[in-house]
């Protein structure tokens, strides 16, 4: 059962107070920000839909449009793979059941992914205007997935790793901010690195660090898709169990 | 397809960002050494004894100029392999060889790629430098496989932190940006596979190199803990901070790299 942010959980006062702590050690700007946006909700007026802005809509969360879209979009995958490999390192069995290469990878991409995760936390909350909202922490469920086996971890770590590729290859084009773009493309070359490894110790003597099943042999070209399609194939995972939307996104 | 759409998004955009073509193309020429060889990122101008009139100069900062520094060093890096993969007896059969040509069959993919695109544009397409990888001498790629492993390492590094680099010169073409960023990702799973062959983490510590001193300036910037504002050290220490980060190459520091290889 998706456990759905409920509309009485984001009333207007309380969003702002929970935002409000989260920004307050970012400096004047972001306390100007929110105090704005303080004042202008005291009102209790229902989510503004006339804008693009990432937030509760119909009662559901909504990532939003735009470059802040993009970035809330690459949070919600961020909280993901950093939810994963939480649990993973946090394996009952992880010690002994995984060899030594296999736990330093997933210890530096349990790293990785948790600092990705903070940093876009940090970097959203403090570029939030007024009337909207930052991701909340999103529920995860893995359902039957055995985290104290290798090698469903890997197999589940190599989906999640070149899922990553190919989302921020696909929406790098709808950023507009060169400083954003840039951000974007210091994450993705690193995912790239992690599927690359998960892929060799999954099957070592092989070329499927830059597979074929990746890496088109015609252009030598990556995967890139869209927001909209990774967004569908992440869900289908069952894994994220809070239910959002992201009708600003293509 | 991937060819026809890419030679659909170069005719169709505007290319040429604020400079001329003519502009363009004049500065991608016989200037701008001296200024190129202050700062050699590999940190080895001081054992380069080469002629210096074949240097590119610094590309514009404009889609046609990201595309053909793109192209420049994707004929370095597939020339690189084409003829280590050809030099008998350096890389033996065995996974090393087979990664080597999966590298080297995505470097010809990416030239014929980018030079097909910017020919279906009508820009220049810019001529095949002649390289030399011994830099007059110095260095034995070819005769000695530990020394192509670490060249091949600081190639792919160095292409993934140039590509990124021109990013923000294709951002007025987003068909071209996307196809730089396939491209950008696909030098770090070599980059990633290369290192690890090495013995080396995929991705990068700080900024050693994990290569002979000559390299690190190559790897210079690569500690940097701050993004935008957030310490990435907060959480596990600056190690995986900066491991988390890939950092860019400015355009110079790019055209340098290709220039210590460039006769």
């Amino acid at each position: 059962m998706k456990n759905e942010v409920k509309i009485q959980e984001v009333n207007p006062f309380n969003t702002n107070r929970r935002s409000f702590l989260k920004i307050s050690g970012l400096g004047v700007v972001g306390a100007g920000l929110l105090l704005a946006g303080c004042s202008s909700d005291d009102d209790n007026n229902p989510t503004p839909v006339s804008n693009n802005y990432p937030g509760i809509r119909n009662g559901v969360f909504d990532l939003g449009g735009g470059d802040l879209g993009i970035l809330t979009y690459a949070y919600a995958l961020e909280q993901l793979e950093a939810d994963f490999y939480t649990k993973v390192v946090n394996a009952s069995q992880f010690n002994s059941n995984f060899n030594l290469e296999q736990k330093t990878v997933l210890t530096d991409l349990y790293n990785h992914e948790v600092i990705h995760r903070e940093f876009f936390k940090a970097a959203i909350s403090g570029a939030l205007p007024a009337g909207a909202t930052l991701l909340p922490d999103l529920a995860f469920d893995y359902g039957s997935l055995n985290f104290n086996n290798p090698v469903t971890v890997l197999a589940t770590a190599k989906a999640l790793e070149d899922t990553g590729v190919a989302a921020y290859n696909g929406a790098g084009r709808y950023i507009t901010n060169p400083d954003y773009l840039l951000l974007a493309g210091k994450i993705v070359s690193v995912e790239a690195r992690h599927a690359s490894a998960i892929r060799s110790l999954i099957n070592y003597n092989s070329v499927d660090f830059a597979g074929d099943d990746v890496v088109d042999s015609n252009t030598g070209l990556d995967q890139a898709r869209k927001p909209s399609q990774i967004i569908s194939e992440v869900k289908s995972l069952n894994f994220i169990q809070t239910n959002f939307t992201a009708q600003f996104l293509k | 397809m991937n060819i026809l759409k890419f030679i659909e998004s170069l005719s169709n955009e505007s290319l040429q960002g604020t400079a001329s073509r003519r502009d363009s193309f004049t500065q991608f020429g016989k200037f701008g050494k001296t200024m190129a060889l202050a700062s050699v990122p590999f940190g080895l101008s001081a054992l380069s004894n080469k002629a210096l009139a074949a240097d590119i100069g610094p590309t514009p900062n404009t889609p046609v100029g990201a595309l053909s520094l793109a192209l420049t060093l994707e004929y370095l890096e597939n020339e690189f392999y084409e003829t280590a993969l050809s030099t008998l007896g350096l890389i033996l059969p065995g996974r090393d060889r087979n990664v080597f040509i999966q590298i080297g069959a995505h470097e010809a993919d990416h030239v014929a790629f980018l030079k097909a695109g910017l020919m279906a544009a009508g820009a220049p397409v810019p001529a095949k430098p002649t390289f030399d990888f011994t830099v007059g001498g110095a260095f034995n790629p070819f005769g000695d496989y530990q020394t192509f492993l670490q060249f091949a390492q600081a190639f792919e590094d160095t292409g993934v932190r140039a590509y990124k680099g021109q990013a923000g010169n294709l951002i007025s073409t987003p068909d071209l940006l996307t196809y730089a960023l396939q491209i950008h990702s696909v030098e770090a799973r070599h980059a990633s596979e290369v290192r690890r062959i090495r013995g080396l983490k995929g991705w990068i510590t700080g900024n050693t190199s994990g290569l002979n001193a000559a390299f690190d300036a190559a790897y210079a910037g690569e500690e940097n803990t701050n993004q935008a504002g957030f310490n990435t050290a907060a959480a596990f220490g600056a190690a995986a901070g900066t491991e988390a980060y890939d950092e860019p190459l400015t355009t110079a520091d790019s055209v340098a790299i290709a220039n210590i290889f460039i006769v």
